[in-house]
């Protein structure tokens, strides 16, 4: 007997047992919908892998302790000074441990893309309205992996107690000492005592190395799990309905795909880590605490913490000798807060606005959630403008500006300009919407002038391809809350009209301005009219394509069989 | 025959060496007291220059007699070495009045700058131009220079001296194209917002230390590779984002084009 068929013996005796055979064809076969923008989160999931596997190889080497040690190492500036045990430990491991500094590099360049392509995969999910019924709770893990990552970060970004580490943690202390009444006693118990302390470090380590990785890869797993179960949403388009995925199944192609997309990154992360230096910690020094430098910043993520507190008034209130800094409390604790629970809690928000109790599973485009889309683009706007007041300083010498001409405009902008930026791109989706609206009603121009026989010049109209009307048909048109009802039918007060009716306020402002879908019937006698207007025009436009043999759509076999062959697979479980 | 007396023949020696003695002291005072009088009139040449040089260039600001203005700060006791720092750096004369002197091609010779160094100095006391022993730093210690350079310089001019900002439009400039001298200089005179860092503060041998540390930071290579600008985690943000998430972009593109 073969080697081969044994092997076929084997599989079969599993399989009769555990009947994988069945669950394989169900789940490798998955569909699953392409776009560019769906591997965001594909992204982030890489870097995680890249940063955890070359946080191992530096576990080997760093050594978590405040002990005081004098160096005397290859870094020869650097010579004789004393310095924490963890300190001089990330030195040795950048300048005596082989591939030290590169993998330095790699898993620090691997935490920014990380929580950047967290944060591109979140923007697309908003903007898409991907985290609608019945995707709520994905987002919301989507929210906690987010500020996992900012904590993770922060904590990794202390860890080599150097100059810039420690001047974070001071910080960290101050938002600490900042929380009314009991921030002193958070602040002894947080760090053994009087800051900086001798412990801090040690437990910083094991919430990086352990505590949080842990809690992530947890956090991951649902969410994957989640997504697997649901299925992925995908784009309006010719056969793509809210109850199919139109797509390619999970193997082999994008098995393929994904493990080759796994190697870009890694790939762009090694190149990033070998070309351009990140935390050169030797330059900052160890830490001390009666040193500072210039240009002391955070890590990006937490530069529009920062920002806020940088643009924050100096603020105080003294209650019976006791003082109470609104100046870090705000910016440090309270805008944080607010902004992760508004994040957590927005598609039930949204659901409960509009009223829309449907599942989705086709995305909408941005322009045709014109409110949701602005309130986007706002938030994003208030984030740049944090993001730019956190690095003042360096912006202010690079730029020749006073830093605080940036501080008063930040102080300002963050009122004045969202709320614009927020009407902008509303009036920007509505037109959009608008410019939909006209090409289903009069076809897309063709760009070609007639002139009829009783002297009148028409452009001529072709109609719309399928996919083109899919994509725009696509629009779900959704009724306002109702306004509610004072007294019910036997005449008796409803208790709850208030709130509801606060709420059906909310609602039609929610849709406000909006450009309804032309009805079945406006749209057939549309299509009548284009079609004949394409008619009318076709010769001219056969003239016009006979004089230009240059022209012409390139017709290309292998795409439209492959176009035939995807797969489609309904939702329905 | 009268016998000479038996001390004469001694006397007459004595004498003589004295005659000589005084003769060659009397030369000698003769000859350093030409010399002396020939530095002072060098001298003098020097600080007239200066005088004519400063009454051209900067009395508009500083008035005729360095005594100040509603312009500019008086120069009475700024010493030398002010002058020398900012002229040698080309802040002086300033062209515009602003939030800070801003660093322009240097229009002096050396020469010029001594003279107009030297008629401030004779106004009244102040700290003198370093002698180049002063500035020799070859055998300072760099470790410790990192670490008062930490102290007592970083939160102004960053960590590796590219500089940052101070309030109102004020900064602290980049530290990368300032000689030893000037180093030496700007601590003994603290410029503008700068504080003055006297030789109690930080000894010479400090002084020279941090010279060290700022030179050796200018050679010191990039370890890990492109420094960005070395200005810290602001650019190295932009980096990831620009450079990073770009290529990432690019690749899933590709990539989502590939696929059919
Ligand atoms: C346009 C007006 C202006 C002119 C011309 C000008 N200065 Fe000044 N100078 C100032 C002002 C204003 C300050 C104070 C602010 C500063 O240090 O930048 C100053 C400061 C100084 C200082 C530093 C004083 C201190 O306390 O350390 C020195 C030295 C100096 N000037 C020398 C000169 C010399 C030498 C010239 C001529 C070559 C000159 N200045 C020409 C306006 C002027
Ligand atoms: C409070 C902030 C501050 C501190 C601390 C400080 N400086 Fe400065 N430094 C300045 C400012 C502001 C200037 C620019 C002065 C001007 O333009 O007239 C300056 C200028 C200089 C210059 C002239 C640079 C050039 O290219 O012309 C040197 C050199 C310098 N500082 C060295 C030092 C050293 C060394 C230390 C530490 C011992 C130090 N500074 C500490 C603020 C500071
Ligand atoms: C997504 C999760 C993670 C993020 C965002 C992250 C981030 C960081 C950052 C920013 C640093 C500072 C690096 C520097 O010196 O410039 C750091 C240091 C460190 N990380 Fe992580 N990390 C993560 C996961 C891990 C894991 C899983 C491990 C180990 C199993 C690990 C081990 C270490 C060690 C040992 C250091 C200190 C050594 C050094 O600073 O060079 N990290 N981390």
């Amino acid at each position: 007997m073969s080697v081969m068929n044994k092997l076929g013996e084997q599989a079969e005796f599993l399989d009769d047992r555990l009947t994988v055979a069945n669950w394989g064809k169900r789940n490798l076969r998955k569909v699953f919908p392409e776009h560019w923008t769906f591997m965001f989160g594909e992204m982030a999931l890489y870097s995680f892998i890249i940063v955890l596997l070359s946080g191992i190889y530096l576990t080997l080497w760093f050594k978590p302790s405040m002990n005081e040690v004098v160096y005397n190492g290859t870094y020869t500036p650097l010579n004789g000074i004393e310095m924490s045990e963890a300190y001089k430990s990330t030195l040795d491991i950048s300048f005596d441990v082989r591939g030290g500094l590169l993998m330095r590099q790699i898993h620090h360049w691997g935490a920014m893309l990380f929580i950047a392509s967290m944060t591109i995969h979140m923007m697309r999910v908003f903007f898409t309205g991907a985290f609608r019924k019945p995707r709520e709770i994905n987002w919301t893990i989507g929210v906690l992996l987010l500020t996992m990552g900012f904590v993770e970060g922060f904590a990794g970004y202390s860890l080599p107690d150097d100059l810039l580490s420690g001047t974070g943690l001071r910080i960290a202390e101050g938002i600490m000492l900042s929380i009314p009444v009991v921030g002193t006693y958070i602040s002894f118990f947080a760090f053994g005592g009087e800051f900086p302390g001798d412990e801090f470090i040690s437990r910083l380590y094991g919430i990086h190395i352990l505590l949080i990785p842990g809690i992530i890869l947890g956090l991951i797993t649902a969410h994957m799990l989640i997504v697997w179960y649901q299925k992925h949403t995908q784009y309006p388009g010719k056969g793509k309905t809210n109850d199919n995925v139109v797509g390619y199944p999970f193997m082999p192609v994008y098995m393929a795909k994904a493990g080759g997309f796994f190697f870009i990154v890694f790939g762009i992360t090694v190149f990033l880590s070998g070309v351009a230096t990140i935390n050169p910690i030797w330059s900052y020094g160890p830490y001390m605490p009666d040193q500072i430098t210039a240009g002391s910043q955070p890590d990006w993520y937490m530069g529009w913490l920062e920002g806020a507190l940088r643009a924050m008034p100096n603020w105080e209130t003294v209650i019976a000798g006791h003082t109470i800094s609104w100046n870090v409390f705000i910016p440090g604790a309270i805008v944080l807060g607010v902004i992760i629970q508004l994040m957590i809690i927005y598609p039930w928000l949204e659901a409960k606005v509009t009223g829309d109790k449907r599942e989705h599973h086709l995305l909408d485009r941005p322009r045709n959630a014109p409110t949701r889309t602005a309130i986007g683009a706002m938030s994003l706007s208030f984030y740049m403008l944090l993001l730019i007041g956190g690095g003042n300083d360096v912006i202010g010498t690079q730029f020749d500006i006073s830093i605080n001409a940036i501080t008063w405009f930040i102080r300002i902008g963050i009122i004045v300009i969202p709320p614009i930026v927020f009407v902008i791109t509303k009036r920007i989706c509505l037109s959009l919407q608008r410019a939909d609206r006209e090409k289903l009603m009069h076809g897309r121009e063709t760009g070609t002038i007639m002139r009829l026989p009783h002297g009148e010049f028409i452009e001529v109209h072709a109609p719309l391809s399928e996919n083109e009307k899919a994509v725009i048909l696509s629009k779900t048109d959704i009724t306002p809350l109702p306004w509610p009802e004072k007294t019910d039918a036997d005449g008796v007060r409803d208790p709850s009209y208030k709130k509801d009716h606060r709420w059906a306020r909310l609602s039609h402002w929610w849709y406000t301005d909006n450009i309804a879908k032309p009805t079945a019937a406006e749209l057939a006698t549309a299509e009548e009219h284009i079609r004949h207007s394409a008619a009318e025009g076709a010769p001219i436009i056969a003239h016009r394509a006979s004089l230009e043999p240059e022209g012409g759509v390139l017709h290309d076999p292998a795409a439209a069989a492959a176009e035939a062959e995807e797969g489609k697979e309904p939702v329905g479980k | 025959m009268r016998r000479r007396h038996r001390a004469a023949a001694p006397m007459l020696v004595l004498l003589t060496l004295a005659l000589i003695g005084v003769l060659y002291a009397a030369a000698g005072s003769a000859t350093s007291a030409q010399a002396s009088s020939d530095a002072r009139g060098a001298n003098a040449e020097l600080i007239k220059q200066g005088q004519q040089l400063f009454a051209e260039g900067c009395s508009s600001c500083h008035g005729l007699g360095a005594q100040g203005g509603p312009e500019a700060p008086t120069l009475i006791g700024v010493g030398s070495a002010a002058v020398d720092f900012q002229v040698s750096t080309g802040r002086m004369p300033l062209a515009a009045p602003g939030a800070q002197a801003p660093q322009k091609p240097v229009i002096y010779n050396d020469e010029e700058i001594a003279a107009l160094a030297a008629f401030v100095a004779s106004l009244g006391p102040g700290p003198q131009i370093p002698t180049d022993e002063e500035i020799n730093y070859q055998d300072a210690d760099l470790a410790e220079g990192g670490e008062l350079f930490r102290t007592n310089c970083s939160q102004c001019h960053n960590f590796t001296g590219e500089g940052g900002a101070l309030s109102n439009g004020a900064y602290a400039p980049n530290l990368m194209n300032a000689t030893p001298r000037q180093i030496y200089e700007a601590m003994l005179t603290g410029p503008e917002n700068m504080p003055v860092f006297s030789n109690e503060t930080l000894t010479p041998e400090n002084k020279r230390a941090i010279i060290k540390y700022i030179q050796h930071m200018d050679e010191q290579p990039d370890y890990g590779g492109w420094g960005i600008g070395s200005l810290g985690p602001v650019t190295e943000g932009l980096f990831i984002w620009v450079i990073g998430i770009g290529l990432m972009i690019g690749a899933a593109v590709w990539i989502g084009a590939r696929v059919r």
